[in-house]
């Protein structure tokens, strides 16, 4: 099968994409995919942002081999992909970077975000101050109560925080709460997305973005592996903007993809936010893609541990993977993910964010049946310094984030 | 075209298209409150169809949909809805208006042969813009029913010709940016917006979003056809909520003299 042909010009990844949003903000669309199509296509634009990853970011990031956690599991050697290390402690930032200076290119001046884990929001906040931007982030009551260390960060980078409070008041929500906002001010204001959601173009863009992980992952492993590409590529998905920056460059390659979801309390229960093990075809937040919802089309509440999975759709290029089966999709569960980052902690010293350890879990159960002399690289998209008030509670007994 | 559109287009009214949301406090209270507008002069009726996730509206018709939803109402009830309109004696023409999503699940083929069956007469979709329409559109004209346009103070010029003239039922301006709900001003330009969409469109033109007084109402008669009022009546059905679950007759006296204080008083 062959991935070089999505999206279509309308956006489409298979039957997945397009744009179902309002016809007041189509005209928005229209203007940010000219200007994104040119800026890519200009060698200053690339420089810059190149440039900006890698004096402002920290990049390139580095690839860590987890010795002692591959030895204690047995099988396959485990290599850590460090966007942890980035400024602002994830990923978000490369695609922060990448439409901060696309939005000063198109002239605008406020820019509006909505966050889960607060990451994304961290991140939109940092690139508003770096750049002059003023910054309004949408995120639901439920997550800024779990996300209270995000919150404050936000606040002091100058960032206006807007609470939601409809439907769970979780990400969902205040992403609905950021389209309301666009549609009434999209003459002047620019949605910076997080995640490889949304309408076309912006999966296109956040993927164009967040690739440097992947490129970067690919010239670092062949680097110390004689010119060899990873035995497996394993990154969490959310709304799965890590993770298809990680595949990006080996889509077209012979290696074998794992996109892991949370699988909360259990796929077989109503807990959790495995999209693609559970989810069916229908539209959210401007595209059509697999989803969680009723057999009447409302869509139902997710449930991770991790705020930042907890989302009822994915990105449309994600669901597109799926059904042509180049990338496998397991789920695990808050329990397996809790292990996962307690064994990273003990063997390697490194605390990642509870959306990773989902991608560390998983890659763990892949490497015990690997060979030893084959390699998973796993992609450790964020830091959990953010999780620790979820962890200390779960550590004094409770099995969910109260 | 069917007999309910010739008579809403030969109207030399100033059309009123009330919004309800289906199932809002109950369905009996819908059916009554439809028959109300009917009777209050109303010349074409939305039904908004309850979904969790409506990102085109404002906090008044989300709290609708919420109502709505407790009350167990989808689309394919919200369809059937429109039979006992019908046999109520409804006249007027009935739209659906719906999310997108909602269409998907039910499935098209099924929402529109349900719909022609049922007596329905238009589709709006606030999350389908033109561009992803082609398939619905064409759907919707094998089975008699028109799909709504909608067209915004952003839309291009070119677009705006090309909706114009290929619009069915009326043409839906937005009178501002931004979600459902009420507004005290509205932009500039406003006027220019709705006498280029009225030039080329060939159905009559409805000014929606936004409005709640006489006042505001009577402002754009002339540079438009009609006008859309939604968030101000599901408001005012809010506050009767009680009062339509357990005295039903008088919260619809009540809310007949509300629709009354909101028309415009000359006579034509």
């Amino acid at each position: 099968m062959t991935t070089a042909t999505v999206p279509d010009t309308r956006g489409r990844y298979g039957v997945f994409g397009g744009k179902y949003v309002p016809e007041t903000i189509m005209f928005a669309l229209e203007e940010l995919e000219a200007a994104f199509d040119e800026a890519i296509q200009d060698r200053e634009f690339n420089e810059l942002f190149q440039r900006e990853l890698a004096i402002y970011s920290g990049r390139p990031t580095p690839l860590t081999k987890a010795d002692r956690l591959s030895e204690s599991n047995g099988g396959a050697s485990i290599y850590l992909k460090r966007e942890d290390l980035n400024h602002t402690g994830a990923h978000k930032i490369n695609n922060a970077i990448g439409q901060a200076l696309l939005a000063v290119r198109m002239g605008k001046k406020k820019i509006i975000a909505e966050t889960g884990a607060g990451q994304h929001g961290v991140a939109a906040a940092t690139v508003a101050a770096k750049y002059g931007l003023s910054c309004k982030v949408y995120m639901g009551k439920e997550d800024i109560r779990r996300q209270s260390l995000n919150v404050f960060r936000m606040k002091l980078l100058g960032a206006e925080v807007i609470e939601v409070t409809s439907g769970s008041q979780t990400l969902k929500d205040a992403t609905n709460e950021a389209i309301r906002e666009w549609v009434a001010a999209v003459e002047d204001t620019f949605y910076l997305i997080g995640s490889a959601v949304g309408p076309y173009p912006y999966p296109k863009m956040v993927k164009q973005f967040q690739q440097v992980i992947g490129y970067e992952t690919e010239s670092q492993f062949k680097e110390v592996q004689q010119g060899k590409l990873p035995d497996a590529v394993v990154a969490c998905v959310g709304g799965g903007s890590n993770a298809i920056g990680m595949f990006a460059p080996f889509i077209e390659k012979d290696v074998p993809l794992y996109g892991v979801e949370a699988a909360g309390m259990g796929v077989e229960t109503a807990q959790h936010a495995a999209t693609l093990s559970k989810g069916s075809n229908g539209v959210i937040h401007g595209s059509l893609t697999k989803l969680l919802q009723t057999s009447e089309g409302q869509i139902t509440e997710p449930y991770s541990i991790s705020a930042g999975l907890d989302y009822p759709g994915i990105g449309p290029e994600h669901a597109y993977l799926h059904e042509t089966k180049r990338v496998t999709y397991e789920a695990v569960t808050d329990e397996e993910a809790l292990h996962a980052l307690k064994l990273l902690c003990e063997n390697e010293g490194i605390l990642c964010a509870l959306e990773s350890a989902h991608a560390v879990a998983y890659s763990l159960k892949l490497a015990k049946n690997m060979r030893k002399d084959q390699q998973v690289v796993v992609c450790l998209s964020g830091r959990g310094d953010k999780d620790v008030h979820t962890l200390m509670d779960f550590e004094e007994g409770g099995n969910k984030d109260e | 075209m069917n007999k309910r559109w010739e008579a809403f287009h030969d109207s030399s009214d100033y059309r009123f298209t009330p919004y309800i949301m289906a199932g809002d406090p109950c369905e009996e209270a819908t059916i009554e409150l439809s028959l109300a507008l009917e009777q209050c002069g109303a010349h074409a009726l939305e039904l908004g169809v309850p979904y969790s996730d409506p990102l085109a509206d404002g906090p008044v018709i989300q709290r609708a949909g919420m109502r709505g939803l407790a009350q167990n109402m989808n689309l394919e009830k919200t369809v059937k809805l429109v039979s006992k309109l019908r046999e109520r004696g409804l006249k007027i023409p009935v739209i659906i208006f719906t999310y997108y999503n909602l269409l998907l699940q039910l499935g098209e083929n099924r929402f529109l042969k349900l719909a022609e069956d049922s007596g329905v007469d238009g589709v709006l979709v606030p999350d389908l813009p033109y561009e992803e329409s082609g398939y619905l559109q064409k759907m919707c004209s094998d089975h008699n029913l028109a799909l709504i346009s909608l067209v915004s103070p952003t839309t291009r010029e070119e677009k705006l010709v090309r909706l114009g003239s290929e619009a069915e039922g009326f043409l839906y301006c937005i009178s501002s940016l931004g979600v459902t709900g009420i507004r005290n001003e509205f932009r500039a330009g406003l006027d220019d917006f709705l006498k280029a969409a009225k030039q080329n469109s060939r159905v009559p033109v409805l000014v929606g979003f936004g409005l709640s007084t006489r006042e505001q109402i009577q402002q754009f008669d002339g540079s438009s056809d009609g006008f859309i009022v939604g968030s101000a009546i599901v408001k005012k059905i809010e506050e009767l909520e009680s009062d339509l679950l357990t005295n039903r007759e008088e919260a619809i006296k009540t809310f007949k003299s509300y629709i009354e204080s909101l028309l415009p008083v000359y006579s034509r």
